[in-house]
């Protein structure tokens, strides 16, 4: 009796911790960042869009259409791509809010910008 | 520092009556651009060529300069730029009058791999005189940002890869613009390689021929574009003193040429794709022109040096 009990105890107290908070963090998320990913297209000797505003935990995927290859370099070198050919993509996930200022090794009057921002 | 660094031993095994064979077919593509006073002016190749030889001191004698072979491209622009760098390696081994020596400014390949640089050495294995190498920012593109390159190319050089020789009487300069950019520049030499130019050229006297080569134009050609190097006074003032300065690049795929005093600059052919002129395009990106037009916009670079105060005469050849 006792040993049942418990385990009666143990689920309610799950459930009682987990519910909520599942059902919190869905809500923020529809309300603040309507997209957690974003398309960034290397194209012409430029990143189009050049400056884009995302939330926290946004991916981003640049994809050189270039038949020159292009890397993506932070400023800060915080983050880099390897050289992108044709059709090669890179992804980064922003999860700190800040503006990250990034441009081509190869071609360095190529800049852009990422503004991670929560909603 | 040792006279030839970053070379590659080359055989020498061609008879000069094939030579001659072989030149005859395409030597009339060019023109010679010489310089006097300051003065740019243009013959054609064949009367430079009909031109007897000036006697006295020491020999004459040319070197030439390849560029931008990108071996690994294969896009529209070009879908054959290892056939064109083979061609124009059989037509370097051609020359009736062979060069002493030749200069690669940069992007020797195009993606960096080692593949490519296995297949461009081998191809460029057989021109039968030592080649001197920059990197391009194309040869940078490997993880170790240079290291690639460097492994194969660097024996003997400073920092990311700049060095110099002479060779009778003419100081070479090499140098490397590609490394370490900065966002929203240009091409870039840095202070420490400034600081090795300084003491390199110290040493020479200001009658001394000198020849620059680096991958990037040193003047601005297209700031738009990135066609420059940022920090390239510092270097044209430590050469100003000198009576004869000639800079050869690359980088931009078509010959240009400008003359500042005693300073010329010339960009030369690539062996692979042409580039738009400055601005003429939406984009730097490789030009596609007709593939009956292409053989005519893509070349190589001999370069005559006389002693005696004459500039050193180059005569571009288009393949067609």
């Amino acid at each position: 009796m006792r040993f049942k009990f418990s385990i009666l105890r143990r689920v309610a107290l799950v459930a009682a911790l987990t519910v909520p908070a599942v059902a919190f963090t869905t809500a923020k998320i529809e309300a603040a960042t309507p997209a957690k990913v974003q398309a960034v297209a290397i194209k012409g000797f430029a990143f189009t869009p050049q400056v884009v505003t995302v939330a926290p935990g946004t991916t981003v995927t640049w994809t050189n259409v270039d038949e020159d290859p292009h890397t993506v370099t932070a400023n800060d070198k915080s983050f880099h791509s390897a050289a992108l050919d044709t059709d090669d993509k890179f992804t980064f996930t922003f999860t700190k809010p800040g503006e990250y200022a990034y441009f081509c090794s190869l071609h360095p009057h190529m800049t852009g910008k990422i503004v991670v921002k929560a909603g | 520092m040792g006279n030839e660094p970053m070379t590659d031993d080359l055989d020498d095994g061609m008879s000069r009556r094939r030579l001659l064979g072989r030149c005859a077919g395409w030597a009339g593509a060019g023109a010679l651009y010489t310089m006097t006073g300051g003065v740019a002016s243009s013959i054609s190749l064949d009367a430079a060529l009909a031109a007897p030889k000036r006697a006295g001191g020491a020999r004459p004698f040319t070197f030439l300069q390849i560029s931008d072979t990108h071996i690994g491209f294969d896009k529209a622009a070009n879908p054959n730029a290892r056939g064109t760098a083979i061609e124009a390696v059989e037509k370097i081994k051609a020359l009736a009058d062979k060069p002493d020596l030749i200069i690669h400014t940069g992007d020797i390949t195009h993606l960096s791999t080692d593949a490519q640089f296995d297949d461009a050495a081998q191809i460029l294995s057989g021109l039968g005189a030592p080649v001197f190498y920059v990197p391009g920012e194309h040869d940078f593109l490997d993880e170790g940002q240079g290291k690639a390159f460097l492994a194969r190319y660097g024996k003997g050089a400073h920092g990311t890869g700049w060095y110099s020789f002479d060779h009778d009487g003419v100081h070479f300069v090499a140098l490397n613009n590609i490394a370490n950019l900065k966002p929203g520049g240009m091409a870039h030499l840095g202070e420490e390689q400034l600081a090795w130019l300084k003491g390199d050229l110290a040493g020479q006297a200001s009658s001394t021929p000198i020849v620059v080569f680096g991958h990037i134009p040193l003047w601005t050609v297209y700031e738009a574009w990135g066609w420059g190097t940022d920090d390239s006074a510092q270097a044209l003032a430590l050469l100003r003193r000198f009576g004869s300065v000639t800079v050869l690049n690359g980088h931009i795929h078509q010959v240009i040429q400008k003359v500042e005093g005693n300073v010329s600059f010339h960009s030369a052919r690539s062996t692979a794709y042409p580039q738009p002129a400055p601005g003429a395009a939406p984009s730097p990106g490789p030009l596609k022109v007709p593939a009956e037009q292409l053989p005519s916009m893509l070349g190589i670079r001999t370069a005559r040096f006389v002693r005696g105060g004459e500039p050193i005469a180059l005569i571009d050849q288009a393949f067609a």
